[in-house]
């Protein structure tokens, strides 16, 4: 196996390198049930998968596609662990992966997937691609080889509580300052409220906006709700990285904190991967049925767009709506966002393709937050501007803070006439007041 | 070795084990798969009726507008290959004896007294045309492996013995259905016999083996975002 550059890796820790080999396999097929094993078992190397991948759509290079980038797993999954490894491992049909293998695979795995999923929308095997890239992913956090960037945010937010540095203290700091700043009650840390409300790294640092929006729909539409110092961090980089433990203790904390104060509702701020981790990822974490709800901001203004307490000022201008993968297309919440501009009365121009298969921005999976994956990062990011572009929209709105923080990066690379709009704030500076 | 004594070995011992090897292998790697746990999904399912994503299994037959354009070639001379093959195993006189034979030995009852018809077979001019038509799309296939750079790069041995085990029944078939090359029948059909006994043999080791596993693989991914309300 060879890719057709070099390849840049990062290590972490001072293990032998056949111990890292050992550590990446066994944290691969750790978790391996029966339906991994099938799609393990069943590709037949047809390359369409490469034709969804917006970094082999990008650079044309064949070392992007998606099931390239499992290529050591399938290696490994098939000699150590498949119904005929022994056949394999005696006859050696399948050479032992090496490090030098992994260590160049780490720029596939990483640098060069945002898990969006697309390419499991392609399979015609119906492989979910997406999810053993996310299992590739364990094994090569154990194996102490991820990129530092992204292993340093992890860490941090193991360590802190927050990948950004929001430790409790800098968020009520920040809630407090907010609150005085813009005049909105913020409740912090109530012991009883109906609705918890939790926000992403990104928000609290970059968009705190976005903070005081949420606040201001919460008050709005008169609930009983509150932020807590205890769980208010969505953001989880042990999902991205790929260190189940501390994207379980980061899980635990949201929803101990909501089950301490009692919320019926958990509200998921605008940002795709915390979706995944809590809505879909929680109880299998937490070990049973979550005893609230979970929503993403945008089912939730959906919601409560469609029960009528929420009333919103016409916005008169033509808007596009880029999907968030992990929201949209993995996580089934592609309409909510549409019937919230619907309410806002702007003239929506799809994109094409859209919905769940719109392109990816190019900046999930942690991809944003590994600052070597820049100069491909941007490669990526010229499909998006050609689409939205395409529209003619005056307005770009997403509902995850990931994808905005892409697009703004994006926006300031290229010096692009076109700036990202959060939904949420679009909401939070429409609302009809008089409709208390 | 005699070419009768060739035909005799391809029919008699030959074809027991890679009948044998097939059905061993195949059960071996099903129940390899099969037998690992799955956990229960304790998340809140956006909709319970998580059967109905197996209409994925239907859905992935053709890809979405969307992914078109880049995929027509390999699905268009895929599907080609498949049913030309697949009408030629099924539908070719000699074969349909054979499966008749093979039916009345295996369970002791004549087919068409069990299913109240008979197995229906096409003309040999047909079949043949079919499996020429088959064969030509099969070598497109391997031409695209060859130099398509995203094919190249991902296939490997599995890929090219598979690809010569499918072509090599449809081949000697065809060579022994216009007894060429002035060899003995019996010689032609033994090598077409043994052909398909290695492809038998093979079977449950390679890529060959999905065809057991594509609809569960697709099943599988269809429930899955089906319960999320992910797109299909």
């Amino acid at each position: 196996m060879s890719t057709a550059t070099q390849a840049r890796f990062d290590k972490q820790g001072d293990m032998p390198d056949a111990e890292r080999v050992d550590k990446a396999m066994r944290n691969f097929v750790k978790d391996f049930g029966r339906t991994a094993a099938l799609w393990m078992e069943s590709c037949i190397h047809c390359g369409m998968c490469a034709e969804a991948c917006h970094f082999y759509e990008a650079t044309k290079d064949p070392k992007y596609t998606p099931i390239w980038k499992l290529e050591p797993f399938k290696q490994a999954y098939k000699r150590e662990y498949g119904p005929f490894a022994l056949v394999y491992r005696t006859l050696n049909l399948k050479p032992k992966v090496t490090i030098e293998e992994l260590e160049q695979w780490q720029e596939l795995l990483y640098d060069s997937c945002t898990v969006c999923g697309r390419c499991s929308l392609m399979c015609p095997m119906g492989i979910d691609i997406a999810s053993l890239i996310s299992q590739a992913r364990h094994g090569m956090f154990h194996a102490g080889l991820v990129p530092h960037a992204l292993y340093t945010v992890t860490e941090r937010g193991h360590r802190e509580g927050s990948p950004l540095g929001a430790t409790p203290k800098v968020f009520k700091d920040r809630v407090e300052w907010l609150a005085d700043d813009h005049e909105v009650e913020m409740p912090l840390d109530k012991a009883q409220a109906d609705v918890l409300c939790t926000m992403s790294s990104i928000e609290i640092m970059k968009y705190p906006d976005s903070v005081v929006a949420t606040a201001r729909i919460m008050n709005h539409l008169g609930l009983d709700w509150t932020f807590r110092t205890d769980g208010y961090e969505a953001t989880n980089f042990g999902l991205l990285s790929g260190n189940a433990a501390w994207q379980k203790e980061m899980t635990l904390k949201l929803i101990n904190a909501a089950i301490a104060c009692g919320a019926k509702t958990l509200i998921l701020p605008e940002c795709g991967h915390a979706y995944t981790a809590l809505r879909w990822m929680g109880a299998n974490m937490y070990g049973k049925p979550l005893p609230f709800r979970v929503l993403h901001m945008s089912e939730f203004l959906a919601e409560s767009v469609q029960s009528g307490r929420l009333k919103l000022k016409k916005v008169s201008k033509s808007a596009t709506f880029h999907d968030p993968c992990q929201v949209s297309r993995r996580g089934g919440a592609t309409e909510a966002p549409r019937v919230v501009l619907e309410a806002l009365g702007v003239d929506l121009h799809e994109m094409f393709p859209t919905k769940g298969t719109n392109w990816c921005c190019g900046g999930g999976g942690g991809v944003v937050a590994n600052p070597r994956a820049n100069d491909l990062r941007h490669k990526v990011f010229k499909i998006k501007m050609e689409q939205i572009d395409e529209t003619g929209a005056e307005l770009p709105v997403t509902s995850c803070a990931n994808c905005r923080q892409t697009f703004d990066d994006g926006q300031a690379h290229f010096k692009w006439d076109k700036e990202m709009h959060s939904l949420l704030e679009l909401v939070a500076d429409n609302l009809i007041e008089e409709a208390r | 070795m005699t070419s009768q004594t060739l035909l005799e070995f391809a029919r008699g011992p030959a074809l027991g084990w890679a009948i044998s090897i097939f059905v061993a292998g195949v059960l071996w790697r099903l129940v390899g798969i099969l037998l690992l746990r799955t956990k229960k999904d304790l998340s809140e399912p956006r909709n319970a009726a998580t059967w109905k994503g197996l209409r994925l299994i239907g859905l992935r037959s053709w890809p979405r507008k969307e992914f078109l354009e880049g995929t027509a070639f390999g699905e268009v001379m895929g599907y080609t290959f498949h049913v030309g093959f697949l009408v030629a195993l099924l539908f070719l006189v000699p074969h349909v004896l054979f499966f008749e034979d093979l039916f009345e030995g295996l369970l002791g009852f004549d087919f068409s007294d069990v299913f109240g018809f008979t197995w229906p077979t096409l003309p040999t001019q047909a079949i043949t045309f079919l499996a020429a038509v088959s064969l030509a799309a099969l070598i497109a296939v391997l031409i695209h492996r060859l130099t398509n750079p995203v094919k190249r790069l991902i296939s490997n041995f599995d890929d090219y013995f598979s690809w010569l085990l499918t072509a090599a029944p449809l081949a000697t078939g065809m060579l022994a259905y216009a007894h060429a090359g002035g060899a003995p029948y019996q010689t032609l059909l033994a090598t077409h016999i043994l052909s398909v006994e290695a492809l038998l043999i093979w079977f449950p080791f390679g890529k060959l083996m999905h065809a057991f596993t594509i609809f569960a693989a697709r099943g599988a991914q269809g429930m899955i975002f089906e319960r999320k309300g992910a797109s299909l």
